[in-house]
């Protein structure tokens, strides 16, 4: 008896969830045009846009110890005297991204002598099997566990294990659903990607114009949130989004895609990406048809940098910043000494436009390296990275 | 036991190629399979309907240039298939050809050749592992080539550190990408049509016209016949295994060529080419099977992903519908054969 009860109370607290999440939403879409992806959240969105303008505290030619709006907090009993021992959790290295990110993060390691041992898992690209490397790690002394969660739901509990363990824990890139680690370190986020970019074609293309937007993979959240943003910037400026496709990453399905919007609508006028790993192959298809490369959109890879200054291209890249892979470094070194640090820690993500495209161009480096690895002025820069000292 | 009271050897289970002219044998092989050439017509038809622009000469042979690489891979997976093996290693093979070439010739023209005839010699190579492993070893070919896979992209993404390095010259590119310019209607004929047209008369040839040829047809027909009728059968295997492999490197260098470095190149391309080669009418577990048919479907799974781009169809299904069309087609293949009895 007791349990109906309990299974009807449980029944309707979630139709009143339901009702409360459905009337919230509705709310929301008639102030602006929401997105409909099941992804949207209006509310971190529109923190996002704004955290664009705010200026971050710290020092300007160390981004990746900058902090938009930090909220400190104490972080006195994790202190302890070096050496000490920090142990890391990495999604993958499946990626060119995290290939220049891990690089970077070992090289980080190297500056900083008070850390003696450093333990890293690669859980490459598996949920389960990071999940076991963290309980793995936690039976090793770590003095700190950085983890950079494959998928936010999946390494919730695992992450919450280690907090319970009474451990440093400092996560970032994707997040988790707690907000137990002591910091959390992330750059502002997809919306901002997605919106700076679709801001700027919004700008570029002419009324009425086409555009078209590919993207990699559904269903990715930082992914998923970059197209979110950028939909709803198209809507309000009634750019006319002739088309939405998957590339999957495969280099020539997006010249393939962009060949065949080209010659079905006559004309694209704009391209915008979630990603900037496949741009130079959007790019080539205008060019193999002998035509004018529309404004576009990629990100801070050296291939698309390099393409655009070459052709003088009428291009933006928003960044998704992979020095962010130094910072959780520096913080448990911060942490362990006794300092504080915030508990969310918002790194700035500096956008690459005509203006100051110059300063990020490294043709030295190789065609997927990040220019913004923050990796310049590290030991082994830039053999390290695959670049090519003499040039 | 006699060799009078040994059954003959069934023709049927010898596949279409053992007798006839040439010219009547390749006549047959197309009869055979021309349901392929149907259904690509009502393709491409689709897609005109859906986006004019499509059959304008200069469009649709951006097309085949696009449609290139499959198709030659799709000749050469068919010869494995025909002899009764799979190849699954091509994928992984098409990869490191773009990632290794862009990093040894790193933008320096003049390495170009010497690279692509390392490359050529890598696969000649790769082919007869995979062979001499499935026939000396007796590991069935699906091991021996998923092995292969992993082998060549855990080297490949070992040797990079998961980042490409280098770049490949315009004198790399050129063959995936440009063409002879200012050719009367057709405007720019790709290079990749030429490789495609090269390489698929060579498999015709090889195929069709050679004793070697019909040692193919033997062997996946019914392996024990045809060595018991003197085919070195191992021989015969391992020779499709180094088929393969070239149309492999060759496929990359067009595969590179059209779209430059990239670390994914070669994905999933050895079930496209397998789907291709099923698509063409061939019969999985062997003996039956014709180059053009299979380059045919090669141009027919192309024309698929078009019209399901146009069609605006998300790329998850598109799987969906590819799976559907192998498992369509191994089964129209099984019911024919059934029916042919």
């Amino acid at each position: 008896m007791r349990r109906r009860t309990f299974a009807s109370w449980r029944a309707f607290s979630i139709l009143l969830t339901l009702a409360v999440t459905a009337g919230a939403s509705s709310m929301a879409s008639a102030q602006t045009p929401a997105s409909s992806s099941p992804f949207f959240n209006q509310e971190e969105f529109e923190r996002q846009l704004a955290q664009r303008s705010i200026e971050p505290e710290g020092p300007a030619d160390e981004p990746w110890i900058q902090a938009i709006q930090p909220e400190n907090v104490d972080t006195g009993q994790y202190a302890q005297p070096a050496p000490w021992h920090v142990c890391f959790s990495n999604a993958g290295v499946n990626n060119p991204w995290r290939v220049v990110g891990w690089t970077t993060m070992q090289a980080e390691v190297e500056l900083h002598p008070e850390i003696e041992r450093f333990t890293a898992v690669d859980a490459e690209g598996d949920d389960n099997k990071q999940i076991s490397d963290i309980q793995d790690l936690l039976g090793q002394e770590c003095d700190a566990l950085i983890v950079s969660p494959n998928t936010t739901e999946a390494l919730t509990p695992a992450v919450e294990q280690a907090c319970a363990a009474n451990i440093l824990v400092i996560v970032f890139d994707r997040g988790v659903n707690t907000d137990c680690p002591v910091t959390f370190i992330h750059p502002i986020g997809g919306y901002a990607f997605g919106a700076d970019a679709a801001e700027f074609l919004s700008e570029q293309v002419p009324e009425g114009g086409n555009v078209l937007a590919l993207r990699i993979l559904p269903g990715v959240d930082v992914l998923e949130t970059r197209w979110a943003a950028a939909e709803i910037i198209f809507n309000q400026n009634n750019i006319n989004v002739v088309g939405v496709e998957f590339s999957e990453g495969d280099r020539a399905r997006v010249k393939s895609i962009v060949t065949d919007y080209i010659t079905r609508f006559g004309q694209i006028d704009g391209i915008w990406m979630d990603a900037g790993q496949d741009a130079v192959a959007a790019i080539e298809a205008f060019e193999d048809l002998g035509l004018d490369v529309p404004p576009i959109t990629g990100e801070d890879q050296q291939d698309f940098l390099q393409k655009w200054s070459e052709d003088d291209l009428t291009a933006v890249a928003p960044t998704y910043p992979n020095f962010q892979w130094r910072t959780p470094i520096i913080a448990a070194t911060m942490i362990l000494s006794g300092q504080q640090v915030p508990a969310e820690w918002v790194l700035p993500q500096p956008v690459i436009t005509a203006e100051n495209l110059d300063q990020y161009l490294q043709p030295n480096m190789p065609p997927q390296h990040y220019a913004l690895c923050g990796c310049e002025n590290m030991p082994g820069f830039p053999e390290r990275w695959g670049g090519d000292p003499a040039g | 036991m006699s060799a009078r009271t040994a059954p003959p050897p069934s023709r049927e289970r010898f596949g279409t190629a053992p007798t006839g002219s040439p010219g009547r044998r390749i006549g047959r092989a197309l009869l055979g399979t021309a349901p392929i050439f149907v259904i690509l017509a009502a393709l491409l038809v689709w897609i005109t309907i859906e986006n004019p622009n499509f059959t304008d000469p200069p469009l649709f042979l951006l097309f085949l240039r696009r449609a290139a690489p499959l198709m030659v891979l799709a000749a050469g997976q068919l010869f494995v298939i025909l002899a009764g093996e799979f190849d699954l290693s091509v994928g992984a093979l098409i990869t490191l050809v773009v990632i290794v070439a862009a990093r040894l010739i790193d933008g320096e023209p003049e390495r170009t050749w010497p690279v692509i005839a390392l490359l050529l010699l890598f696969g000649l190579v790769v082919g007869l592992v995979n062979g001499l492993i499935t026939t000396r070893l007796h590991v069935p070919s699906f091991i021996t080539t998923l092995g292969m896979l992993l082998i060549l992209d855990g080297a490949t993404s070992y040797w990079t550190g998961g980042s490409p390095r280098g770049e490949l010259p315009e004198n790399f590119r050129q063959w995936g990408r440009l063409g002879i310019e200012d050719v009367p209607v057709l405007g720019q004929l790709p290079y990749a049509v030429f490789a495609v047209l090269i390489f698929g008369s060579i498999a015709v040839l090889i195929l069709h016209f050679t004793a070697y040829g019909k040692q193919v047809y033997a062997t996946g027909g019914n392996p024990r016949a045809a060595f018991l009728s003197g085919v070195n059968v191992s021989a015969v295997r391992t020779a499709a295994f180094v088929l393969s492999a070239t149309s492999a490197v060759i496929a990359g260098i067009l595969l590179g060529g059209f779209t430059g470095v990239s670390p994914d190149a070669g994905q999933g391309r050895e079930f496209q080419a397998i789907s291709a080669v099923v698509l063409g009418g061939a019969v999985l577990g062997g003996g039956r099977g014709a180059v053009v048919p299979a380059m045919a479907g090669a141009l027919t799974l192309e024309a698929i992903f078009t019209l399901l781009n146009i069609l605006g169809l998300e790329s998850p299904l598109q799987y969906v519908v590819q799976g559907v069309i192998i498992i369509v087609a191994v089964a129209f293949a099984a019911f024919r054969q059934r029916t042919a009895r």
